[in-house]
């Protein structure tokens, strides 16, 4: 089975299991009646092509010393990653009925609690610097794992994103891959009323990265660009993942609203009806 | 024979002995290295050194992120800039998944004088008490320094440690043991305890003397821990001497006296007189800050004796 970077799962089925993930995720939030359904449909197709076609990992030893680690600094998209998680047999499926419960093993934001979360966040602009943190652990350890780290575009907001990419250049951290999921929307309303981002693919150059655009949502796509990302030496690669809030389902598709809403019974039915054509 | 020295100094000679003990030490800093006393790990030990420029709320995520994969991270810097500034990176980042990082701030207090109130930390050790995980240390000297730096390397989870800019008196000698979360009885009393923590104690003891002088037996306590902290040489001095004042370099919410008056409140309640910061200051010499901000000696006996005349009206 695992270190499970192999392509056992094909394409085909990769897209299959992303539409019911999406049900899962669905039935997660809606059971809770709070979470975050925006970016955890726009992250998905980037976590799936990490935990399915590049990372390696074991998910009966999460501190598997070797392991690849994927830092989600976005904390509040955690039913996204819960999903996977669980997909992948971190801990059992049923774990997700307790979500944002009491006793539960699965926080609102991620916990390090959770086996497989490698940091607790809830708080924007910190997994950057975290994945600072470790990628130099590695340099100093020569260690063969690398980084990766998910940001939202609205977190790149934060002035500590920049403190934190400023420094990975410096330090030259070529085992540490970032990933913007560039949705366009915050919590408020589209990124570009809110503050404005762009030209963000100059900043992160103008930082000393590597940057890489991509359609979030090709698993095809996103696998090539995590190869090319290794291949880069003597700086950090960024990818600008254009991708869509609350992707897979119509009235949730670029809907500010659902940035942190959960569904009501008749959203839900009518999601999980066009999740199933 | 050495009377005083910086605890910074003697900070960064430790941190240097112990980089040589154990491989998995790794000291950030923040582009103040000579001043906070790291320059000499920075030297020795440059491929476990990483400084990150005028950015503590990036060293303080990075310090955690080194530490989840098992280092043992030393951050440091000055005290406001190891604190509130980067508070938030500290709560969520560092003490909530209880971090194996060690913050160690320097240049505290008042006692960073010149500086002004921008610089002088009074507020830290509220801030830091405050985080459930933290433990929380002011160490009295160089000895006592050299002593919790040493303990905290090899203890794991969150610290914070409290340093100085000035050379401050030596108190303790060689063969002193500092035992965590233990008060410290340095002087036996029987009117009065003078309870201090940090560079105060020296003060503590001065007017202690002052007060023998005059026929009054003032004992003296050594609070370095400040949390955890075993009560019962606490309860005990309260007991005995039933009048306590508590001495401490910080705004008086949140520091040691709000710890003692818990403790006391809890156990055995008997009067208390404070001497702490109650408002921000301004730049000066620390003399000078000391006699007009009220953190003298004879500020200490004044209080000493208020205590001692509010126990005696009690009864």
């Amino acid at each position: 089975m695992n270190p499970s970077n192999n392509q056992s799962v094909s394409l085909e089925d990769l897209v299959i299991l992303a539409k019911n993930l999406r049900k899962t995720i669905l039935h997660t939030i809606h059971r809770a009646q709070s979470g975050h359904p925006g970016g955890s449909f726009s992250e998905l197709e980037i976590l799936l092509t990490l935990y399915h076609r590049i990372m390696r990992h074991k998910p009966t030893d999460p501190s598997w010393r070797e392991r690849d680690r994927f830092i989600l600094s976005k904390g509040h998209a955690s039913p996204g990653l819960y999903a996977v998680l669980a997909e992948q047999g971190y801990f059992e499926e049923k774990e997700l009925l307790y979500f944002r419960q009491i006793n539960s093993l699965l926080q609102g934001h991620t916990s390090t609690i959770t086996p497989g979360v490698e940091m607790s966040a809830g708080s924007l602009g910190q997994g950057l610097s975290f994945s600072v943190g470790v990628a130099i652990a590695g340099k100093i350890d020569k260690a063969g794992y690398r980084v990766y780290v998910l940001l939202g575009d609205g977190e790149c907001d934060e002035g500590q994103i920049w403190e934190a990419a400023m420094s990975a250049s410096h330090y030259h951290l070529d085992n540490l891959t970032a990933i913007v999921d560039r949705n366009r929307i915050q919590n408020d309303r589209f990124t570009d009323q809110v503050m404005t981002l762009e030209p963000l693919q100059d900043k992160w150059e103008a930082f000393g990265w590597h940057v890489i655009q991509v359609d979030g949502h090709s698993i095809e796509e996103l696998t090539t660009v995590f190869e090319e990302a290794k291949t880069i030496k003597g700086k950090p690669t960024v990818l600008i993942a254009n991708t869509v809030k609350g992707k897979g389902v119509s009235f949730m598709e670029n809907n500010p609203a659902f940035h942190g809403k959960a569904p009501n019974d008749e959203q839900l039915a009518q999601a999980l009806d066009e999740l199933s054509t | 024979m050495v009377t005083s020295i910086a605890t910074r100094q003697v900070y960064g000679e430790t941190l240097v002995q112990l980089g040589k003990e154990n491989n998995s030490i790794v000291v950030l800093g923040g582009d103040l290295n000579q001043s906070t006393g790291i320059a000499g790990f920075a030297k020795e030990f440059p491929e476990r050194f990483y400084d990150f420029g005028a950015a503590e709320q990036n060293m303080m995520s990075v310090a955690a992120g080194l530490a989840s994969t098992g280092k043992t991270v030393f951050a440091s810097t000055f005290a406001v800039f190891g604190t509130s500034r980067p508070f938030d990176q500290i709560r969520v980042g560092i003490a909530q998944p209880k971090l194996n990082v060690k913050i160690v701030v320097t240049h505290s207090g008042l006692l960073t004088a010149e500086d002004g109130a921008s610089a002088q930390s009074i507020e830290d050790l509220s801030l830091m008490c405050a985080l459930p995980t933290f433990t929380v240390i002011v160490p009295a000297d160089g000895p006592e320094t050299a002593q919790a730096v040493r303990l905290a390397a090899q203890t794991p989870g969150p610290f914070y440690i409290r340093l100085s800019r000035p050379a401050t008196p030596i108190i303790h000698a060689d063969t002193y043991s500092f035992v965590l979360g233990q008060p410290e009885q340095l002087r036996e009393g029987a009117d009065v305890t003078i309870i201090a923590s940090g560079p105060m104690v020296h003060y503590a003891l001065v007017a202690a003397e002052t007060l023998s002088s005059e026929g009054i037996k003032a004992g003296v306590i050594n609070v370095a821990t400040f949390k955890p902290i075993e009560p019962s040489v606490i309860t005990s001095a309260a007991q005995n001497t039933n009048a306590l004042v508590t001495v401490e370099e910080h705004y008086i919410h949140g520091g040691l006296n709000s710890i003692i008056s818990q403790i006391t409140a809890k156990h055995c309640p008997v009067p208390i007189e404070a001497i702490a910061v109650n408002q921000y200051a301004e730049s000066g010499k620390a003399d000078a800050l000391f006699e007009k901000y009220g953190l003298s000696s004879s500020k200490i006996v004044a209080a000493a004796k208020k205590a001692i005349q509010r126990k005696t009206e009690a009864k």
